[in-house]
């Protein structure tokens, strides 16, 4: 029933809204310069900023991933000092999950989740501003670090005590008040979600009629302000026993140092499925448009999402499988690790029979959003490999686990990102991304990204453990090819850059109002580009 | 606007108990670890005697020292292994000696393995249960005396305790 919902969507209102009292002939009045940026209150300003934040920061991460690449083409040690290859295997990961993937989703919420519930703007358009403007702080503060004497974070995005206290460098302070400023970022933007989707659905925008992208962003929000605040006392900890004397996790003032790793994980579990689910709403999004077809199991998706969230907290230590815990501790969390992969086989599955039978079409959206599908369930299988108990003894700290969670984030948040970018940039931008351009960047993305990551899981099973700038003399064919691999998805990513921009310049074929053959709802309801100020006046959703 | 600001509360209510929430698995992990004995962690506190000995069977108990890098002392146990009957009452010595020039305060914290088992290692008078400040140079025989708990699961054959030396925070702290 619910799955004909958004067939039925209908707006009575213009769309443009009511702007008699504006004030202003130009209805898409807006401040000039870069003062618009900086105090700008409107959501679809923010959302670009968020999107073109998290690009850059894609960038930045990808540099250092390209230093860690250049280090590892060749056994022994050629260009960087091990203390420093540390350092980027370090700022790569948390570059890269909290200031691309968790960014980039943001940015997607606060652009698409209005459009989508009909709301004029986000519920808290200041905190909107703040907690986009954090975000540059705390990255200027966490690479500045790099610079610093003594150099910055070492010890892994992952920050296990004691490598983070007794061996930490100087910078610790820096970068855990980064961590924070991160925190208090995410925080803000998932509260204005939650607020917005609460309060501000158009009149009949019942729950079992939003849209997935809309569910899944609901149900991240919640688990980002269950977890971040859990991150930021870890950190704090790390802070005070650092500094200040404190033995949380120092033995020899009674505390423990797994108890680092427990605490750590109950935030960080959660995190990595802060990372999937927006993509999963988006990838929800595109198949329907592309197949031609409503989405397969509406409600049985809803509830996949909400059980992989409550799951997501009682699996944490399936990271920690070799600190020495009990038998039934560790069959337990392998129980409940396997168990997840019920709801995701539902959502997987419900793709597919979406897809089944459809008129399809293989624009660059769906040609991701299909790759999406694929190769995040060779990731989600690897985990499940991860998750079998003795398989995880010998599989703990290796490239097997680097490839697993590059698969996971690389092809599938990162691809769900890209898909649900020139999904929506027509809508954005008001015209058409080059479909030429996008197929390259698909195919080229594709291989390389296959290049770099499919050969980890062979030398991780063969043994190269994970965080190392030398390696033994078997794996230097393999490693010089994965190097190759990533210096072309690297390059490859200068096509989408090429692609956006060229949207951004407004060249291109001017983009229809419902853009796609196949799309559905609210948001493709509004002109392209769409309008600085939508919905003023709510529109009616039958 | 109202809702809003009733809902942003609330939200803000979670967040704060979240952070609370992430000391408070300090102490609660403490608590579960202590509940279930899952951790090799034994009671820090004086047990009393055993009421019975079992001398149908007869346990290994094995000894290791390590010390951190951090405390500039020799610690190790005067025997490594000795059979025992669950509930008799032996004392067996660690010897430290303090190498450097300086005074300087060691803690040194149990750990039993199997972790199952910690909970039926009691132990009547331990040097770890007070920090043991040693003059430069000067050596220590420091006892624990203990008991298996009769109690003990047919299971568990050989169980071993193992100390790390640390310096003292507190005498970091001074320094």
């Amino acid at each position: 029933m619910s799955t004909e919902n958004s067939n039925a969507i209908d707006i009575v209102d213009n769309p443009h809204g009511d702007h008699s009292d504006h004030g202003n002939a130009d209805h898409d009045h807006k401040p000039k310069g870069i003062t618009r940026w900086l105090y700008t209150t409107n959501h679809k300003d923010i959302g670009t900023l968020y999107l073109l934040f998290a690009l850059l920061m894609l960038f930045i991460g990808g540099s250092l991933a390209m230093v860690i690449r250049a280090e590892l083409f060749q056994p022994g040690l050629q260009f960087v000092d091990p203390h420093f290859f540390n350092q980027m295997t370090t700022v790569h990961g948390l570059v890269m999950v909290f200031g691309a993937i968790m960014p980039a989703f943001v940015g997607l919420a606060n652009w698409m989740v209005p459009l989508m519930i009909g709301a004029p703007d986000m519920a808290l358009p200041r905190m909107n501003n703040w907690s986009f403007w954090l975000l540059p702080c705390a990255f200027i503060i966490l690479l500045s670090t790099l610079f610093m004497e003594g150099g910055g974070p070492a010890a892994g995005w992952t920050f296990y005590a004691p490598l983070s206290t007794t061996y930490s460098s100087d910078s610790t302070a820096f970068f855990v008040f980064a961590v924070h400023i991160m925190g208090v970022s995410s925080i803000m933007g998932a509260m204005n979600v939650i607020v917005t989707i609460f309060n501000l659905r158009a009149p009949g925008m019942t729950w079992m009629k939003m849209p997935l992208f809309v569910w899944t962003w609901l149900i991240t929000a919640f688990l980002l302000i269950a977890v971040m605040p859990v991150l930021a006392g870890t950190v704090t900890m790390v802070l005070t026993d650092k500094y200040f004397g404190t033995s949380f996790f120092n033995a020899a003032g009674g505390g423990d140092p797994v108890m680092f790793q427990h605490i750590f994980w109950f935030f960080g579990h959660p995190e990595v499925y802060i990372m999937i689910l927006p993509a999963f709403g988006i990838v929800s999004s595109i198949i329907p448009t592309f197949a031609r077809k409503p989405l397969f199991g509406y409600e049985s998706m809803v509830i996949a999402t909400a059980s992989i969230a409550f799951l997501s907290f009682i699996v944490w230590a399936h990271h920690m499988f070799t600190t020495g815990m009990p038998v039934a501790a560790e069959l337990f969390f392998m129980y409940t690790t396997m168990l997840i992969a019920v709801p995701t086989g539902v959502k997987v599955f419900n793709w597919v029979a979406t897809m089944w039978r459809g008129s399809m079409t293989f624009e660059t959206p769906m040609m991701f959003a299909v790759a999406f599908i694929v190769l995040f369930t060779i990731g989600g299988l690897s985990g499940l490999m991860l998750a079998i108990i003795p398989a995880d003894f010998q599989y703990q700290d290796t490239y097997f686990v680097v490839a697993h969670f590059h698969y996971v984030l690389v092809t599938g948040a990162l691809f769900g990102i890209i898909s649900g970018v020139y999904f929506w940039i027509p809508k954005w931008t008001g015209v058409m991304y080059s479909e030429r351009l996008g197929q390259w960047h698909f195919w080229c993305s594709l291989i390389s990204v296959n290049m770099l990551f499919f050969p980890m899981h062979f030398v991780g099973l063969a043994g190269m453990p994970r965080r190392i700038p030398d390696y033994a003399l078997q794996f230097a064919d393999m490693n010089a090819f994965i190097s190759i691999g990533g210096a072309l998805f690297g390059l490859s990513q200068l096509l989408f850059v090429w692609g956006v921009v060229r949207c951004m310049r407004g060249k291109g074929i001017k983009a229809s109002t419902q853009v796609w053959e196949g799309a559905q709802g609210l948001e493709w309801e509004i002109p392209s580009p769409a309008p600085y100020h939508t919905f003023q006046t709510p529109p009616s959703v039958k | 606007m109202e809702s809003h600001k009733l809902l942003v509360r609330k939200l803000v209510l979670i967040c704060i108990a979240m952070f609370g929430f992430g000391f408070a698995l300090v102490p609660l992990y403490d608590v579960f670890c202590r509940y279930t004995g899952i951790n090799g962690k034994t009671e820090n506190t004086a047990a009393p005697a055993a009421r019975r000995v079992d001398a149908s069977r007869e346990i290994s108990v094995e000894f290791l020292a390590n010390r951190d890098p951090g405390i500039p002392w020799s610690f190790a146990p005067e025997i490594t292994r000795i059979e025992v009957h669950p509930g008799q009452v032996m004392v067996v010595n660690f010897l430290a000696e303090n190498l450097s020039a300086e005074a300087t305060i060691g803690r040194a914290v149990p750990s039993v393995s199997p972790g199952e088992a910690a909970r039926y290692f009691k132990k009547i008078e331990c040097f770890c249960f007070v920090e043991q400040p040693l003059d430069s140079r000067q050596k220590k025989a420091m006892p624990v005396q203990f008991y298996i708990d009769p109690e003990l699961p047919e299971q568990f054959t050989t169980i071993t305790l193992s100390y790390r030396l640390y310096k003292s925070t507190l005498s970091n702290a001074s320094r």
